[in-house]
C-alpha cells in the first residue's frame, strides 16, 4: 500500500506537483482504462444472456431478472420489487404491461391482480453467468472445427517456420558460397513485398498447386518469413566458427552440426521467433479469408468475422468465441510479455 | 543478442519431448551424410538454403513477378494462360478520370474513393499514432514505479488479433454499446457511431491507433532509454530548461528510432485492412473503404471479379510502399551521417 | 602413422595469396612447432592440414595418401583450438563423447576412453559440468582431452596456451611435453611465443608472410639462423643488428666499418661479399660484454633496467640501438659512456638481402 502511495504521490520536483506529474498520472490511469477496459467489457459481456445483452443501459456484470412460476400462468413471470403507496415493499410478478401501468400479482396469491406504475418498481435481479454462450458454439456450431483448424495452422506453420528459417539462417551465417550476399538481399527485399501487393497472383499460384480450400494453402506462403531468417542469422553470427570447425574435426556431419550444435545454441532466438510466429499465425486473417471458402476449413479468425458479418448477429455467441480466440494470445501476453518486448526493442520486429 | 549458454533444462518432461526429435533428426542423418559426400561441405549450404528459397521463390518472388503479367491481362479467368492480354488497359481504366479530386468522375470510382480514404486515413492515423506513442514513451521513460507493468498495459492490444480488435470495438460502438452508455450516463444523446460516415472513419483511425500504439511506444521507449542519462545531467548543470533539453537532446537522439517508427506506421497504414474490415466492412457506403479492401474485393469478393484490375491496383500500392521504404533508407543514411559527424 | 607431407602447397583467399609454395615433411611422432608473426599464415597452414581449408595448389599427404580432397572428419586428426571451442551446451563428458559417438563407437568403449583421458588430465571431478562452469585452465584440459580420446594419428594445436595466464602457461607447457612423450603421437603446434617453440619443439618451422623461412631444431635456429628475420625472431630479447660496410676481407676474417666509423673485425668466409658492400652484423644481447678490450666499440647508455640477476642496458652506438644483457648487477646511469666488447660474441653477418653469410669455421 505504501508503494502504491509512493507511486501516486511521486513527483518531479520536491516542491509540489509539477504539471508533468499530473499529465503522467492522468495518462497512465486513462491508458489503463482505455487499453484494458474494452477487453474487460468484452469478457463481462460474453457471459450475458441475449436478453441481458439487448438491455439498455447495460450493466457491467451479467445480471438476469429473476423469474417465478406462478399458478395459473404457463410461462415463468418476471419478478419485481414494488414500492407500495404506503411505503412498504413487496415482490410481485408481472402478468402484463399496458403503457406505464403493469398488472402484477403476488406469487403467493395469484388471483389478486395489482396495478402498479412502472416507475414504482425495479426488477429483482441476480448475477448469472450465461455459460451456454461458451458451451453451445462448441456443440452446435463448427466452432471446434475452427479451433482445431487454427491450432493446426498455428502449430504446423510455426514448426516449419522454425526449421526452414533456421536452416537458411545457418547457411547464410556459417558458409561461404557464391551468391550468399545476393540470397541475403533477396530475402530482405521480400520484406517490401507484403501480402496486399501480391494477393492476386499468390491466389492463382496456390490454386494451381491445388491448395485452394486447403489449410496447407494458408500455411505454406507464410513460413519463409524474412524477419525469421534475419533474427536467427544475427544470432547465429555470434556463435564462434571454431565450434563448427571443432565439430567437423569430431567427425560430425553438416546436418549434425546444424541440429546438435547450432540449434541448441540458437535456442533463445528460436524461442522469440516461435512466440512471434504463434501470434502471427493465430491472428492471420486476410490470407485465410482468401484461401478458405469452405466453412469446415475456416480458422477462428475467419469464422468469427463471417459470423459477425451475418445479418442476424448472435452477439452472445460471437462475444464468447471472441474471448476464446483471445485466450492463447492473452496467455502469451501474461507469461512471455517480457520476452516479446525485449525482442521488439532489440530488432524492431512485429 | 549474445550467444549465451542455455541453462541445463533438467526437466524430465523436456527430455522426453526431445526423444522423438532426436529420433527424427538422427534418422535423417545417414541419408544426409550420403548427400554431403556427393555435394561436399559447400554443397550442403545449398541444401540448407533450398527449402527456404523454394518457398520464397514460389510464394513471394513468383507472385511478385507474375503480378505484372496479371495487371496486363483482362477477363475473369484465374490462371494466367487463360487470360487475354490487354496491355495497359487496366491501368488506363484505373486512371480514367475527368477530375482526380472527385472520385465520381472516374470510371473506377471506388478505386479513387479508396485512394482518397486511404490518403486521409494515413495522414490522420500516422500523425496521431506518432503523437500518442511518443507521449506514452516519454511518460514511460520517466522515473516510474512498475514501469514494466505500465509498458505492458499499453502493449496489451498489440497482440490481439485484428478480428478480435474489430469485434471488441464493434461491440463497444454499437447502438447499445459501452460508449453510448457512457454518454447516456452523462446525460448526452446516444449515437449510432458506425452508421455515421464521419464517425466510422474516425473509429477506424482510433481503433487502429489503439491496437498498434503499444508496439511503436516500445520502439521509441527503447530509443529513449538508450540516451545516456549524463547528457541530461550535463544539460541541467548548464541550466538548460527541460523543454529545451527535449528539443535539443531527446528529439535528435531519438531520431533514428523515430524514423523507423514513422516508416513502419506509414507502410502499415497504407495497407490497413483486417480490423477495419471487421469493424465497418468499409461502410457505411464506401466511407471506410481502403485500398487493400478495394483490391481484395475487386480480385476475389465481388460477383464481377476482375483480377487484372486488382493486380494493377496492387502494383500501384506496391510502388507507393517501395517509395516510402526508399525514403526511409535515404533518411536513415542521412541520419547516420549526421551522427557520424558529431 | 602420423607422417605428414606437404608438397608445393599454396593457399589463397580470393585474390589474396596467404601461403606460397610450402614444402614440409613431418615425421611420425615428431613435435613440430609453427612460429611466425601474426597474420603470417600459421593457422591457415594448420587448418589446411586439418582439412578445414582446402589447399589452392600442391599436394598434402598423410601417411603416404594424398588427402587434398578428404574431408576433415576422415583424416584421423584431432585439433585443439585457441578458444578451446568446447560445445557450451554439453557437459564435459558429452564434449568428450561427441566425436566418438559420431564414429558409432560402442558406449562401453566410449566410457572407457573418457575415463582414461579424464584420469590422465585430472578432469574427472568436472565431467558433469558445462564448459561455462570451468576455469580457463580446466577448459584447456578438456579441449586437449577431447583430442586425446579420439586417438588421432596427429594432434593439431593452434595457440592452445595463449588464453592462459603466464604461470599456468608454464606448467601446462611442461604437461604438454610430458603428454607428447607419453603418447608419442605427431603433434603440430602453432604459437607465436618463441619460448614455447624452443622448449617444446623437435623442429621449428618459421613462417613469414606465407613462406617458410627456415626449418630446423631449436638450437639450429638459434645458432645458425638462415636469415636476418629468423635471427631476429628466435631468441629473447631480440638480436642486435648493426649496419655497416665491408672494408676488406681476408681468407677467414674481415673488417667491417659500422655507421659512425668504428671498425670491427668479424669472422667471414673469404670472398662471400665484395669489399665495399653494405653488411649487417647480428649480435645477441647476451653475448656482448662490458669490456674495453680488443674489438670493442664506444656506446652511450640510454636506459638501465636492473632485474637483479641480470641488467638490461639500452645503449646507443653511433645512432644505432643496441641491447645488452649483462649478468649480475651494474652500477650504471643513463648518459654514461661505456665500451661494449664483441670479442667473445658469435657474430652473425647478413648480406644486403638479409641472408646469413656462413662463418669461417
Ligand atoms: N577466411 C579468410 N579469408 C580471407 N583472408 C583470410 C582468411 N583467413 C585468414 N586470412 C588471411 O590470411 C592471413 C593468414 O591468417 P592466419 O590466421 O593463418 O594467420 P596466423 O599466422 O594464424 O596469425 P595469428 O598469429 O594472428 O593467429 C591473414 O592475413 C589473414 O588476414
Ligand atoms: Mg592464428
Amino acid at each position: 500500500m505504501s508503494r502504491l502511495a509512493e507511486f501516486i504521490f511521486r513527483r518531479r520536483g520536491r516542491n509540489g506537483w509539477h504539471w508533468t506529474d499530473i499529465v503522467t498520472w492522468l495518462w497512465l490511469v486513462g491508458g489503463l482504462f482505455i487499453m484494458f477496459g474494452p477487453a474487460v467489457w468484452l469478457v463481462g459481456s460474453s457471459f450475458k444472456s441475449p436478453a441481458a445483452l439487448a438491455e439498455f443501459p447495460p450493466t457491467i456484470m451479467p445480471y438476469v431478472t429473476q423469474k417465478a412460476t406462478v399458478e395459473g400462468y404457463d410461462k415463468p413471470l418476471d419478478l419485481y420489487e414494488v414500492t407500495r403507496p404506503d411505503g412498504s415493499k413487496a415482490v410481485l410478478a408481472e402478468v402484463r404491461r399496458i403503457g406505464i401501468v403493469a398488472q402484477m400479482v403476488a406469487p403467493e396469491k395469484p388471483t389478486d391482480i395489482v396495478k402498479v406504475n412502472i416507475a414504482e418498481r425495479t426488477p429483482v435481479r441476480t448475477m448469472s453467468f450465461a455459460t451456454t454462450n461458451y458451451t453451445e458454439p462448441f456443440t452446435h456450431f463448427d466452432f471446434v472445427r475452427y479451433l482445431w483448424n487454427s491450432v493446426f495452422v498455428t502449430v504446423t506453420a510455426t514448426l516449419i517456420t522454425l526449421i526452414v528459417n533456421s536452416m537458411a539462417a545457418f547457411a547464410l551465417s556459417k558458409y561461404e558460397f557464391r551468391g550468399r550476399t545476393f540470397a541475403m538481399l533477396l530475402i530482405l527485399a521480400t520484406l517490401m513485398v507484403p501480402l496486399s501487393v501480391i494477393m492476386v497472383p499468390l491466389y492463382s499460384i496456390v490454386s494451381a498447386l491445388g491448395l485452394f480450400n486447403n489449410l496447407w494453402g494458408v500455411i505454406l506462403p507464410t513460413v519463409a518469413t524474412p524477419t525469421g531468417v534475419f533474427i536467427l542469422r544475427q544470432y547465429m553470427l555470434t556463435i564462434p566458427d571454431e565450434l563448427i570447425d571443432a565439430a567437423r574435426m569430431d567427425k560430425a556431419s553438416e546436418w549434425q552440426i546444424y541440429w546438435r550444435i547450432i540449434l541448441p545454441l540458437t535456442a533463445p532466438a528460436l524461442a522469440v521467433l516461435a512466440i512471434f510466429s504463434v501470434v502471427w499465425r493465430w491472428n492471420d486473417f486476410l490470407w485465410p479469408l482468401i484461401v478458405l471458402s469452405r466453412k469446415e476449413l475456416y480458422t477462428l479468425q475467419v469464422g468469427l468475422s463471417i459470423y459477425s458479418g451475418e445479418l442476424n448477429v448472435q452477439w452472445h455467441f460471437i462475444l464468447a468465441m471472441t474471448v476464446v480466440t483471445m485466450i492463447p494470445v492473452v496467455l502469451v501476453f501474461i507469461f512471455l510479455q517480457r520476452f516479446i518486448t525485449t525482442g521488439i526493442a532489440g530488432t524492431g520486429l512485429k | 543478442m549474445k550467444a549465451n549458454v542455455p541453462r541445463r533444462s533438467g526437466s524430465g518432461l523436456g527430455e522426453a519431448a526431445m526423444v522423438p526429435v532426436r529420433l527424427v533428426m538422427g534418422a535423417v542423418d545417414a541419408p544426409l551424410r550420403w548427400v554431403q559426400r556427393r555435394l561436399g561441405i559447400g554443397g550442403m549450404a545449398t541444401f540448407f538454403l533450398l527449402p527456404n528459397m523454394l518457398i520464397f521463390g514460389i510464394f513471394v518472388l513468383l507472385p511478385f513477378f507474375i503480378n505484372f503479367a496479371y495487371s496486363m491481362t483482362g477477363g475473369t479467368a484465374l490462371f494466367l494462360p487463360d487470360r487475354t492480354f490487354v496491355g495497359t488497359e487496366q491501368y488506363a481504366r484505373l486512371f480514367d478520370c475527368v477530375n482526380y479530386a472527385d472520385p465520381n468522375s472516374c470510371t473506377e470510382d471506388t478505386f479513387w474513393t479508396a485512394v482518397g480514404n486511404t490518403a486521409w486515413f494515413v495522414l490522420l492515423q500516422v500523425s496521431l499514432m506518432i503523437l500518442f506513442s511518443l507521449v506514452t514513451a516519454l511518460i514511460l521513460n520517466r522515473d516510474l514505479m512498475a514501469r514494466s507493468f505500465w509498458r505492458a498495459v499499453f502493449f496489451f492490444p498489440v497482440l490481439l488479433s485484428p478480428v478480435v480488435v474489430g469485434l471488441i470495438w464493434k461491440w463497444i460502438l454499437q447502438r447499445q454499446g459501452l460508449l453510448n452508455f457512457g454518454l447516456y450516463s452523462l446525460g448526452l444523446e446516444p449515437h449510432t457511431w458506425l452508421n455515421d460516415r464521419n464517425w466510422s472513419f474516425a473509429a477506424t483511425v482510433g481503433v487502429s491507433i489503439w491496437a498498434h500504439m503499444g508496439f511503436y511506444t516500445l520502439i521509441l521507449l527503447a530509443g529513449l532509454q538508450a540516451i545516456p542519462k549524463d547528457l541530461y545531467e550535463a544539460a541541467e548543470m548548464d541550466g538548460t530548461r527541460p523543454a529545451r533539453a527535449f528539443w535539443r537532446i531527446t528529439l535528435p537522439l531519438l531520431m533514428p528510432n523515430l524514423l523507423v517508427v514513422v516508416v513502419l506506421v506509414l507502410i502499415r497504414a497504407v495497407q490497413i485492412f483486417d480490423e477495419v474490415y471487421v469493424l465497418t466492412g468499409g461502410g457505411p457506403g464506401t466511407s471506410t473503404l481502403y485500398l487493400t479492401q478495394y483490391i481484395y474485393e475487386t480480385g476475389f469478393a465481388t460477383q464481377l471479379r476482375n483480377p487484372g484490375l486488382a493486380a494493377a491496383a496492387s502494383i500501384l500500392m506496391g510502388v507507393v510502399l517501395v517509395i516510402l521504404t526508399l525514403v526511409q533508407l535515404g533518411l536513415g543514411r542521412k541520419g547516420e551521417n549526421k551522427g557520424a559527424r558529431k | 602413422m602420423g607422417h605428414i607431407k606437404l608438397t608445393n602447397v599454396t593457399k589463397s583467399f580470393g585474390a589474396v595469396d596467404v601461403l606460397h609454395d610450402i614444402n614440409l615433411e613431418i615425421k611420425d611422432g615428431e613435435f613440430v612447432v609453427f612460429v611466425g608473426p601474426s597474420g603470417c599464415g600459421k593457422s591457415t597452414l594448420l587448418r589446411m592440414i586439418a582439412g578445414l581449408e582446402k589447399p589452392t595448389g600442391g599436394e598434402l599427404a598423410i601417411d603416404g595418401k594424398v588427402v587434398n580432397d578428404v574431408p576433415a572428419a576422415d583424416r584421423g586428426l584431432a585439433m585443439v583450438f585457441q578458444s578451446y571451442a568446447l560445445y557450451p551446451h554439453m557437459s564435459v563428458r558429452q564434449n568428450l563423447a561427441f566425436g566418438l559417438e559420431n564414429t558409432r563407437m560402442p558406449k562401453v568403449e566410449i566410457a572407457e576412453r573418457i575415463g582414461e583421458a579424464a584420469r590422465m588430465l585430472e578432469i574427472e571431478p568436472y565431467l558433469e559440468r558445462r564448459p561455462g562452469q570451468l576455469s580457463g585452465g580446466q577448459r584447456q584440459r578438456v579441449a586437449i582431452g577431447r583430442a586425446i580420446v579420439r586417438r588421432p594419428v596427429a594432434f593439431l594445436l593452434d595457440e592452445p596456451l595463449s588464453n592462459l595466464d603466464a604461470e599456468l602457461r608454464g606448467s601446462t607447457r611442461a604437461e604438454l611435453a610430458a603428454l607428447h612423450a607419453r603418447l608419442s603421437a605427431t603433434m603440430i603446434y602453432v604459437t607465436h611465443d618463441q619460448v614455447e617453440a624452443m622448449t617444446l619443439a623437435d623442429r621449428i618451422v618459421v613462417l613469414r608472410a606465407g613462406r617458410i623461412e627456415q626449418i630446423g631444431t631449436p638450437l639450429e635456429l638459434y645458432n645458425r639462423p638462415a636469415n636476418r628475420f629468423v635471427a631476429g625472431f628466435i631468441g629473447s630479447p631480440h638480436m642486435n643488428f648493426l649496419e655497416g660496410t665491408l672494408e676488406a676481407s681476408g681468407s677467414d676474417r674481415a673488417v667491417a666499418t659500422l655507421k659512425g666509423g668504428h671498425r670491427l673485425e668479424v669472422p667471414m668466409a673469404g670472398g662471400a661479399v665484395a669489399a665495399g658492400s653494405p653488411i649487417t652484423l647480428g649480435v645477441r644481447p647476451q653475448h656482448i660484454t662490458l669490456d674495453a678490450g680488443e674489438n670493442s666499440i664506444p656506446a652511450k647508455i640510454r636506459l638501465v633496467e636492473a632485474l637483479g640477476s641480470e641488467t638490461v642496458l639500452h645503449a646507443d652506438v653511433a645512432g644505432q640501438k643496441v641491447l645488452v644483457v649483462a649478468p649480475g648487477q651494474h652500477d650504471l646511469a643513463p648518459g654514461a659512456d661505456i665500451r661494449l666488447s664483441l670479442a667473445a660474441a658469435p657474430i652473425h653477418l647478413f648480406n644486403d638481402r638479409g641472408l646469413r653469410l656462413e662463418r669461417a669455421v
